[in-house]
């Protein structure tokens, strides 16, 4: 067991797998004699070369199609956004080539890369730099959606998008990159559709992912002393959902409180919520609630800004408003 | 009608061709043309859909860059692609099947006219929007570098031809591409087809420099202008541009000044290019031309031109009958082709 940090934990995944596959290469905004913005790239340039942790100019837009284009012709890429926001310059080459491009061509390509960095609320970054892509993307075909929360789950699942076929969208949080976590000193991957049952309980289902993770679990330390039971799972596939696991939670609890950092708007639990509806409407005993941030580009001012994402007590609140109109 | 722009003189080709190198070309550009006319046909008969671009007029592109290439060479192409898929040796039979939406089409009927794809044939598209094609084709020779110099892989030689038009070098793409392209001395051509119009826009009216060959020195790239209605001098230029990019030297820009005999898409009337401007470039057809030249040099004899535009002919009828009788894919497999393991 070793000690490691959330951005060293995503550089172990990026090294050990650049080191098991020759195919796979870092490309991106300062990944490679800088090290990465949030230094999960640092010494690989050093240890595989220029043309394996590539520093490219700031076109996102160019560098991702490059990077659809050396999938489809057998490279394995790991595009780093600077910070998610950015690829909002992409957005055509994230849904039109490495959404699309496997099913318009009937089956002649595939496209495996992986597309990761800081997404999320940071601290008074501002509107532009505290975005929460997932929600905008989601609606892609093709594409999968991951969002990591732990070190322990940042390594194994970046392992597992590397490895994996198809296009994946990999979220990690600007505020979770300095999380510590004793990882298993043998190797290990975490498969990329499975949601992560964080605590067993019985009187609701909180779905959650990302930073809302450890918001959740902060309301529950709260309810635990108010002797309530709550069950908290963490989605980690945003796209496609695993809802063996979302489902199975529901027919114990019967009771779900969804808490996001996407806006409320077109977000992830508006998607979940219209699945539950379809699938598990006959198992609740009450509406799904959800918790998203605001519908609002995300405010300088601090205090503003924490009214914006949902904030632990108010997860407290809503479970307990949902367990105590228990019928 | 603007001032038409002087066309550079011809390119004599350094080594002559052999009779079968000209039939090679010749018969190239004739199935393009055919296959086009085809389209057409089928478009106003109701059998084909969507929105359709034809080649007329350009073929002296796709031959003379793409029939310059090795097999296992890349070809990147924009919604306009038919020819550049049947130049790069995709059957006749399955492009036809495929704007038939057919499962036997190169893209298995789920992409249409404007998404021609084989990856037998390394055609890595057919894309619908401008300009998208362009880093997908760097991305290509990218690939063939770092199987080089970080795979160490001495046959990783394969150069990538990027196809695109006049349009579309105004958008950013184009410009980044350039850049990365010549930053990391890529093995690609990027070939833009100057054929005057953007759907309604013209050429003068959309950029400031019209010139685009231009473009590459501010890179550092060669940047060559060369006749697109004259095979032998797109062919010329390709060759070397072909030799320099397999040698590790880098990138060219070929700005080809052609002209399309039809109308953007089958959708569009046509009603704002000047009858004079069309009959001008109508009277520099490329095959007509290449024809001339072919006899002129005794390479060939009209017999054998009419025998080959005759047994092209058989074969897109036999495309035709290829993709009517071809099943439409299976509802069941709706879903099949979206991620890597259906
Ligand atoms: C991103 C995008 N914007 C607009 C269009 C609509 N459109 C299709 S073709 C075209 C003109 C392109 O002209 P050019 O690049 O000169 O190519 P040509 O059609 O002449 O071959 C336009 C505007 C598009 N397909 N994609
Ligand atoms: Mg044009």
């Amino acid at each position: 067991m070793a000690e490691t940090l959330l951005f060293n934990a995503l550089r172990e995944a990026i090294d050990e797998e650049m080191g098991r596959d020759d195919t796979v290469f870092v490309l991106g905004e300062d990944v490679g004699v800088y090290g990465g913005s949030y230094k999960v790239t640092k010494d690989l340039y050093e240890k595989y070369g220029e043309l394996r942790v590539l520093d490219t100019p700031i076109a996102e837009n160019s560098f991702t199609g490059m990077a659809v284009g050396a999938a489809m012709t057998g490279l394995r890429p790991i595009i780093e956004g600077m910070n998610m926001g950015f690829l909002l310059l992409a957005f055509n080459q994230i849904a039109n080539n490495a959404g699309m491009l496997r099913y318009t061509s009937g089956g002649n390509y595939k496209i495996p890369m992986v597309i990761r960095g800081p997404g999320g609320v940071g601290r008074q970054l501002g509107a532009e730099h505290s975005q929460r892509l997932e929600a905008y993307f989601q609606a892609v075909p093709g594409l999968k959606i991951v969002a990591c929360s732990t070190p322990y789950n940042a390594k194994g699942l970046l392992k597992a998008a590397i490895r994996d076929n198809n296009p994946v969208l990999f979220f990690e949080h600007v505020l979770l990159y300095n999380l510590k976590e004793d990882l298993p000193n043998h190797e290990y991957v975490v498969p990329l559709d499975q949601a992560e049952i964080v605590r067993s309980g019985k009187d609701v289902t909180l779905l959650t992912y990302s930073r809302m993770r450890h918001h959740v679990m902060q309301a529950v330390k709260g309810l635990e002393k108010k002797g309530i039971d709550p069950e908290v799972i963490d989605l980690i596939s945003l796209k496609p959902l695993d809802f063996e696991t979302i489902g199975a939670s529901i027919q114990k609890t019967h009771r779900v409180i969804i808490v996001e950092e996407c806006m409320k708007t077109g977000g992830i639990g508006a998607e979940i919520i219209a699945s539950i509806n379809d699938r598990y409407f006959d198992e609740l005993d009450a509406p799904v609630v959800r918790l998203s941030s605001q519908d609002i580009p995300t405010p300088y001012n601090g205090k503003l800004e924490t009214l914006t994402i949902v904030q632990p007590k108010q997860i407290e609140a809503a479970v307990e408003n949902m367990v105590a109109l228990k019928v | 009608m603007v001032q038409e722009r002087t066309l550079p003189p011809s390119q004599a080709p350094t080594v002559p061709i052999s009779p079968e190198q000209g039939l090679m070309l010749y018969e190239d550009m004739i199935l393009g043309r055919s296959f086009e006319d085809k389209c057409a046909e089928m478009y106003y008969r109701g059998k084909m859909f969507g929105f359709v671009h034809l080649y007329n007029g350009q073929e002296a592109v796709s031959t003379g860059v793409i029939k310059s290439l090795r097999a296992d060479d890349y070809v990147c192409s924009t919604y306009r692609d038919h020819v550049h898929a049947l130049s790069a040796g995709v059957p006749a039979n399955n492009v036809m099947a495929e704007l038939f939406g057919k499962e036997t089409g190169c893209s298995r009927g789920r992409g249409g006219s404007m998404h021609l794809f084989s990856s037998e044939h390394n055609l890595l598209g057919g894309f619908a929007f401008i300009g998208e094609g362009i880093p997908v084709a760097l991305g290509a020779a990218f690939q063939s570098r770092y199987r080089k110099d970080a795979l160490g892989d001495p046959t990783a030689d394969q150069v990538t031809a990027c196809f695109f038009g006049d349009g579309t070098s105004n958008n950013g793409q184009f410009f980044e591409c350039l850049n990365m392209a010549a930053l990391w001395k890529l093995p690609i051509l990027f070939v833009v087809e100057n054929n005057k119009w953007a759907i309604g826009m013209a050429h003068e009216r959309a950029t400031s420099q019209p010139e685009i060959y231009k473009k590459a020195s501010v890179f550092g790239m060669p940047g060559v202008e060369v006749d697109g209605m004259d095979v032998m001098a797109v062919r010329a230029v390709a060759q070397e541009a072909v030799a320099r990019a397999r040698a590790g030297a880098g990138p060219t820009l070929i700005e080809c000044l052609t002209y399309r005999f039809r109308g953007h898409s089958l959708a569009d009337p046509d009603e704002l290019r000047s009858k004079a401007e069309k009959e001008a470039w109508l009277a520099r057809d490329p095959i007509k031309r290449f024809e001339a030249y072919l006899l002129k040099h005794n390479l060939t004899d009209e017999a054998t031109l009419k025998a080959m535009r005759d047994r092209i002919q058989t074969s897109i009828d036999d495309a035709l009958t290829f993709a009517e009788d071809s099943p439409e894919p299976s509802p069941d497999d709706l879903r099949k082709y979206i991620f890597a393991e259906d």
